[in-house]
């Protein structure tokens, strides 16, 4: 009886736990297959050249990514540029120097320059701040199978201008399927071919959408790789143990309740 | 110290000796590693070990994590950034400790149900089941505090929300908030001092632990069955129990390897799922997040925090009664404090002779019922405040306090319990029938 009820109580309390994150009527977010997801997932490195290149074209007139330091674009599990080239690419940047009191050239041991305009929020995290996916019901299901969905809320965002605009206190508002209330004052920053990849890669809304959502969600998670390797390793071990542990457990109880030693 | 009759620590060699008559601390130690434990105890007897391990691993990964933290409004934030991204480890650390705090109020809970449901908290228990639930207290308030920290908007509301039920203490309420602030509002001095504490409250969490300990060392374990162990001669004692190093400490270390695989999992693949992505938004004064909720192990109470709203004819009579002084704000604090407090009073409300929930046949469904209970609250804790919610949030809180206050006293003298098994020596001989054909050693 009492094991019954644990069981039931325990899957409740997982299903329920995501509850917290429920909040909030969100709009159209579909699931993408994002490379980076689940515990073999992998940040796909061109992907995120890719995805750094819209950044610097354009999501970066208006936004900032100020958590991010230049120099990380060179690390492993990430856009992993050379040194050399993100010295050269620091330069499309000016950075307030507090000892200089101006702006000067950034090098690679700044971070990348905040928001120039007061109402683009900063978008270093993003990717972590948004949750495309919510419920059913509170229960938080979705997000165990599906993740958290903040890439997938960015490229919903990116991809969901109707193309209707309306007029609200001489703001301009357009109205978009994925953000909350359904208009929002971002203008459409993307379109169909505006940006050129190096590789050729496919240019349409869709694709640059992605790329740049799996960029933000680097820029929000750089460690990532190194952590689900970092989470194997300690599954694997302490699966190991928990093997070792329930073998010499069965052995030392088996004179106790008379059982022969295994 | 009295209790369960076993061999206790002889020194041997003249440096022992020496010791022991000096400080007898490896005395103590084996006697608390050695202490003769029921040989029925199951599985729901494992999280104790857990709980100590969690304890353990917050305070180590926290001291790691204060090395580089910053305590400031305009640097908290950018802080945890810079773990997250430039300290060696520290975005594992940092998930390690998130997380571990929900590992924590998982086992946590898992115990206190189990306590509830074997009658751990009945005579001669008593002390153990109060420190247990001071303990409970204070690793609330540790993780609400630690929860302010990284000052992100959850952070900032959630501390503005919660300090915001003190204020609503009728008289003394605003100047007690301004008080526990340090301020007019959420500030500077407030994450401060919250700071400090977080770091202290561990501290004190594991004194109450080894409190914890010594008084049920010192009754001896609560068991499946409640029948408590004989304790005429030492040979007797030693057909109910079994020395707890290596049984139950190999047993324990098994069940928390396991539970471990799943928390490296949460933490490796998904650490994020069980906070809010609000709290990746830095804190600000002027944007108000459109709900605000609380972390996952606080929301049975905070659903009974909501529950009370000002058109429920309790609280509109308390209103009444008192001219006005409670109000729904203070009814719903009351509420959720009170709600701990009849679990705390749980030893003299329940009045079966009878200790364990396993011969009671009326009090396994009731029982049953408030483990439901505790799940829906906290689903409804993280609904909206509306209806249908308020009014679940509502029966849920109202079964709450009538399991407490009404159904455990009146159970005892309604219920008529089923045969207890003599002993504990006879219970595990009929789970395992060989074992009584060759007795152990």
């Amino acid at each position: 009886m009492f094991k019954t009820l644990c069981i039931a109580a325990l899957s409740a309390l997982t299903l329920s736990a995501g509850a917290a994150s429920a909040a909030g009527a969100g709009g159209e977010i579909h699931d993408v297959d994002f490379s980076f997801e689940g515990p073999f997932g992998k940040f796909d490195q061109n992907q995120l050249q890719r995805g750094l290149k819209v950044y610097t074209e354009v999501c970066s007139a208006c936004h900032g990514l100020r958590y991010v330091p230049l120099r990380t674009l060179a690390d492993e599990g990430g856009p992993h540029f050379s040194a050399d080239q993100v010295r050269a690419y620091a330069q499309n940047f000016e950075v307030f120097d507090p000892e200089l009191d101006d702006f000067r050239t950034a090098k690679s041991s700044d971070h990348f320059p905040g928001s120039s305009l007061d109402n683009a929020p900063d978008l270093s995290l993003m990717a972590k701040a948004r949750a495309g996916f919510h419920g059913p019901a509170g229960t938080g299901i979705n997000q165990l199978f599906k993740g958290m969905g903040g890439p997938e809320y960015i490229t919903a965002i990116l991809t969901g201008y109707t193309g209707k605009t309306k007029e609200e206190a001489g703001v301009t508002l357009y109205e978009n399927s994925a953000f909350p209330g359904g208009w929002i004052a971002m203008a459409p920053p993307l379109e169909d071919g505006m940006v050129d990849f190096d590789d050729e890669h496919d240019n349409s809304l869709h694709h640059m959408s992605e790329d740049t959502a799996a960029f933000l969600m680097w820029t929000a998670e750089p460690k990532m790789m190194a952590r689900k390797q970092a989470g194997m390793a300690g599954v694997i071990l302490l699966v190991l143990l928990s093997a070792l542990l329930y073998l010499t457990n069965k052995r030392i109880w088996a004179p106790i309740k008379g059982k022969s030693k295994a | 110290m009295a209790g369960i009759p076993h061999d206790h620590y002889e020194p041997k060699t003249r440096g022992e000796k020496w010791l022991h008559s000096r400080l007898p601390i490896v005395g103590l130690l084996y006697d608390t590693l050695m202490i003769p434990t029921p040989k029925n105890l199951n599985w729901m007897w494992i999280w104790g070990i857990v709980l100590t391990f969690c304890l353990a691993l917050q305070i180590v990964t926290g001291i790691v994590l204060v090395m580089h933290y910053t305590p400031h409004v305009d640097l908290a934030f950018a802080s945890i950034e810079h773990i997250m991204r430039n300290v060696n480890g520290g975005h594992f650390i940092r998930y390690l400790h998130m997380n571990g705090a929900s590992l924590f109020f998982f086992a946590v809970y898992l115990h206190i149900f189990r306590g509830l449901y074997y009658g751990s908290y009945k005579a001669p228990r008593e002390i153990t089941w109060i420190v247990g639930m001071l303990i409970y207290l204070l690793m609330m308030g540790t993780a609400f505090m630690g929860y302010v920290l990284p000052w992100g908007q959850m952070s900032f509301w959630g501390a503005t929300v919660i300090t915001g039920l003190f204020g609503a203490i009728p008289f003394i309420g605003e100047p007690i908030q301004t008080w526990l602030l340090g301020g007019p509002a959420v500030d500077n001095a407030t994450l401060n001092r919250f700071f400090s504490l977080h770091y202290l409250l561990p501290f004190v969490i594991a004194a109450l632990v080894a409190v914890h300990i010594w008084a049920f060392h010192t009754t001896g374990n609560n068991n499946p069955t409640g029948v408590e162990v004989r304790r005429a001669s030492k040979a007797e004692a030693e057909k109910d129990t079994v020395p707890f190093w290596p049984y139950f400490v190999i047993k324990d270390l098994f069940a928390l390897a396991v539970i471990l695989v799943v928390f490296f999992a949460i933490v490796g693949f998904m650490p994020n799922y069980l906070g809010h992505p609000d709290n990746y938004i830095e804190a600000n004064a002027l944007v108000t997040p459109a709900h605000i909720v609380p972390e996952w192990y606080f929301l049975p109470f905070y659903a009974i925090l909501r529950a009370f709203t000002g058109d429920v004819w309790v609280v509109m009579f308390a209103s009444w009664i008192t001219g006005g002084i409670i109000d729904a704000k203070f009814f719903g604090v009351l509420a959720m404090f009170g709600a701990i407090a009849v679990m705390a009073l749980a030893p003299w409300l329940d009045t079966s002779s009878v200790r364990s929930g396993k011969y009671r046949p009326m009090f396994k469904w009731w029982f049953a019922l408030l483990a439901i209970d505790f799940v829906v609250l906290m689903w409804a804790g993280a609904m909206p405040a509306e209806p249908p919610y308020s009014t679940i949030s509502l029966i849920g809180a109202t079964y709450w306090f009538a399991y407490f206050l009404v159904i455990l006293p009146l159970l005892g003298v309604i219920e008529k319990p089923k045969a207890q098994p003599e002993t504990i020596e006879a219970d595990f001989n009929a789970h395992y029938p060989k074992a009584a054909d060759t007795p152990a050693e």
